[in-house]
């Protein structure tokens, strides 16, 4: 099993979390329940040790099960490693993205980098699906080195399905991010990527 | 009785029958509680604009601008966190420690000066986001609280007094409660600070277990220390750390506000960005991660006992264990920074991943030993005291798992700053998970500090209840779900772009609203208004101790 886009991957975590809800409290209900009855009987006996293996496993699986099923991960941990197929650079200052391209077109399975800088302020980096859900986000933080040159924040993507993404900054950098009647997000960029030649359910035509 | 009669003088509270320490403890509590329903208007507001604009939603215009929306947002958890839940916490400890160890408060006045502080704090950082706009939210990513482009340096700077006057009154409990435990009166006459110390870090139920596996006899049979006092103890070394950490950031700011108003503005880009969220989130993670944590076990190890009237199952293990919860709380704070890119690797996975997935252990723990001592006791009463324990459990079940989902690399990239966190996890874990459990401490401890005073109505602590639970969990859900379709939790969305989620938890929001309501006006009812102010006036017996005269 391996999730090829985040959408996969939140729907599966919708599903997985709504069960463990509905578990946790429905034992924590049928246990309240029990606490009243006079019946002394226990009805079945507590065992701790496998309550704590559940827990280490369930706290120590759960990533290992996410970088296995999750390509992300592993090319994030070594994405300075990795050439990407396209790579885009560009800045931020005073709410405004600068060095910006129109429209970035991305073929499918294409591996790429976006690198941005900010000049002021701590913002984000986040591409959304017209439907308002986030394929992928960053920081972005300003600061330079000994030298002066501009921080990097760099992210690498593979995008493995058709679409056209928005792109916002995902970090509060105040209210001047916003046209004064709160109506309009002025970092907002309307189909900033576009992403094509992927079949209609992923992966190269 | 009549309703007027009620109203005024409640049912039989009678203030002037309490003393010094009874009364600076219903002070910090009714503040608490007064804050509190300030927080759900806010939280309300700010749901109600994110419905978004339609004929149905009453908020003026005002509201949906960006800068009065994030002064709200910036002011939220400032009132939350501090005006009410540290008031509460902090108020029951203030009890709870002389009343455990069987020793005065080291001081009245102390504790008198600690809520007034923190009060006066809040109602600052509300002012200067209320005249001024001042909106850098609770994060304060640096550079922005120092942006006088954006903000007006004088709400600045308000703001900032307003923060460093809540942590002097949280230095001020955190020594009062320090003195009150090392004070060797009474029972710790002859205890040394050595053992007291060696108590208070839970160091004697480490060596208990590790004698009890060589077969030996027990380090020490009799702990110098009662088990929710270690959590106590435990808990306020986190919230010492976080103090200092909050107000030297606070300092720093200031310095920048004040240069910046005498038309010598510094250079913001001296102080490096990810160091300073670094540096913040390590201090403001002891709260989330440490202090509510720690704190939260030790209330439920005391309401279980208090309530089944039985030992501690596992006791020596909780007291280890709690000494790990404050090591874990200190390296677990990169979870916040796993969408920085310029976080290295190495402490994204250690202190990000791994020592975060601790908590799962060390929660779960707590949470399995009081559930035991609730099931060894069985059976027993349904009082609201254990409907709110099973409350506050659900919700730290709830809620804990949540926020392990999410601090995880691949997680992180899709669910950092959005509605998930905060909904599923903040919420949840405060609201249910951390609420819950003062309110059963409330319930125990009512009878205690107002000297027996009945209530006005049960039927509405059951309301209360249901109110709050099912609101709780169903405003956490929604916002999550709106997290898992990409709203952001630190974003002004005025079109309704993720209603239904934001309408359907605007209804369970507004049914918290109502439930605060209706446990104000039970509380009201039952110490009337006179009562209420005569909580405020001088008390005529000024011991700072709970019963200690006939023992």
């Amino acid at each position: 099993m391996a999730f090829t886009n985040s959408l996969e991957l939140l729907s599966f975590h919708w599903v997985a979390y709504t069960i463990y809800s509905a578990m946790i409290l429905s034992v924590i209900a049928w246990f309240g329940y029990n606490l009243t009855r006079e019946d002394r009987k226990s009805v079945f006996r507590i065992p701790f040790y496998w309550y704590m293996a559940f827990l280490v496993a369930g706290g120590v699986g759960h990533h290992i099960f996410t970088y296995n099923t999750i390509p992300w991960v592993s090319q994030d941990i070594d994405r300075h490693n990795i050439t990407p197929d396209a790579k885009y650079e560009f800045k931020i200052k005073d709410h405004k993205w600068i060095g910006l391209p129109k429209q970035v077109v991305i073929q499918c399975e294409q591996t790429v980098e976006f690198d941005v800088h900010s000049e002021d302020l701590v913002y984000g980096f986040g591409l959304f699906r017209q439907d308002g859900s986030l394929v992928t986000q960053m920081q972005v933080n300003p600061g330079t080195d000994v030298n002066g040159i501009l921080d990097s924040n760099d992210i690498l993507w593979t995008f493995n399905h058709n679409g056209v993404f928005d792109l916002t900054s995902t970090e509060y950098s105040g209210p001047a991010q916003y046209s004064e009647d709160g109506k309009k997000d002025l970092m907002l960029v309307k189909n900033f990527v576009k992403v094509v030649g992927c079949k209609d359910n992923g992966g190269k035509q | 009785m009549s309703f007027t009669k009620n109203l005024i003088d409640g049912t039989n509270f009678d203030h002037t029958s309490l003393n010094a320490l009874q009364k600076v403890t219903l002070r910090a509590v009714v503040m608490a509680f007064l804050f509190y329903g300030l927080v759900a208007i806010e939280g309300m507001i700010m749901r109600m604009v994110e419905v978004g604009h339609s004929p149905l939603n009453p908020i003026p215009d005002q509201f949906f601008h960006p800068e009065h929306f994030f002064s709200i947002m910036t002011v939220h958890p400032i009132v939350g966190i501090f005006g009410s839940t540290y008031q509460l916490v902090f108020g029951a400890f203030t009890f709870l420690v002389p009343f455990l160890t069987k020793k005065p408060l080291f001081s009245v006045k102390v504790a008198n000066a600690s809520w007034l502080f923190i009060t006066i704090g809040t109602a600052l950082a509300w002012i200067a986001a209320f005249v001024w706009n001042y909106a850098p939210l609770y994060t304060l990513y640096w550079p922005l609280p120092a942006d006088t482009h954006q903000f007006h340096v004088l709400g600045g700077i308000v703001f900032i007094v307003g923060v460093a006057l809540i942590m002097v009154g949280t230095l001020l409990f955190i020594y009062n409660i320090y003195a009150t435990i090392f004070a060797r009166v009474g029972v710790h006459k002859n205890k040394t600070t050595k053992e007291l110390l060696i108590s208070g870090f839970g160091i004697d139920g480490f060596l208990n277990l590790i004698n009890k596996l060589r077969g030996k006899e027990p380090y020490s049979k009799e702990p110098a220390l009662a088990l929710p006092v270690v959590a106590i103890f435990r808990g306020t070394v986190d919230t010492f750390l976080d103090a200092l950490v909050i107000l030297s950031a606070g300092v720093l700011i200031l310095v920048y506000l004040i240069f910046d108003a005498s038309g010598y503005a510094l250079d913001v880009t001296a102080i490096d960005a990810l160091l300073y969220k670094n540096y913040f989130w390590w201090g403001l993670d002891l709260v989330a991660d440490g202090l509510v944590l720690i704190y939260v076990a030790g209330s439920w190890y005391l309401l279980a006992t208090l309530i089944t009237g039985q030992k501690l199952f596992m006791e020596n293990v909780a007291r280890a264990a709690l000494m790990l919860e404050l090591l874990v709380s200190w390296m677990v704070w990169s979870h916040h920074l796993l969408g920085d890119q310029g976080q290295p690797e190495m402490m994204k996975l250690i202190s990000g991943e791994m020592v975060t997935a601790f908590e799962l252990l060390t929660q779960g723990l707590a949470l399995f030993i009081t559930l035991v001592t609730l099931w060894k006791a069985r059976p027993l009463k349904m009082s609201m005291e254990l409907k709110y324990l099973l409350g506050g459990l659900s919700g730290f079940g709830l809620a804990v798992p949540a926020a392990i989902i999410q601090a995880d690399m691949g997680m992180n990239r899709v669910l950092h700053n959005t509605q998930w966190i905060i909904g599923a996890h903040v919420h949840i874990a405060l609201i249910v998970g951390l609420y819950m459990t003062l309110y059963s401490a409330v319930y125990v401890l009512w009878p205690l500090i107002t000297n027996g005073t009945k209530l006005y109505s049960s039927k509405l602590s059951n309301i209360h209840f249901w109110l709050h639970l099912i609101g709780g969990i169903g405003m956490g859900a929604f916002m999550g779900m709106a997290g898992l379709n990409g709203m952001l939790r630190r974003h002004l969305y005025v079109g309704g772009e993720f209603n239904p989620e934001m309408i359907f938890a605007a209804i369970f929001g507004s049914m918290l609203l109502l439930a605060w309501a209706i446990f104000l006006y039970n509380i009201v009812m039952s110490v009337g208004i006179k009562g209420v102010v005569g909580i405020f006036l001088p008390s005529k017996d000024k011991s700072a101790s709970y019963k200690l005269e006939e023992e």
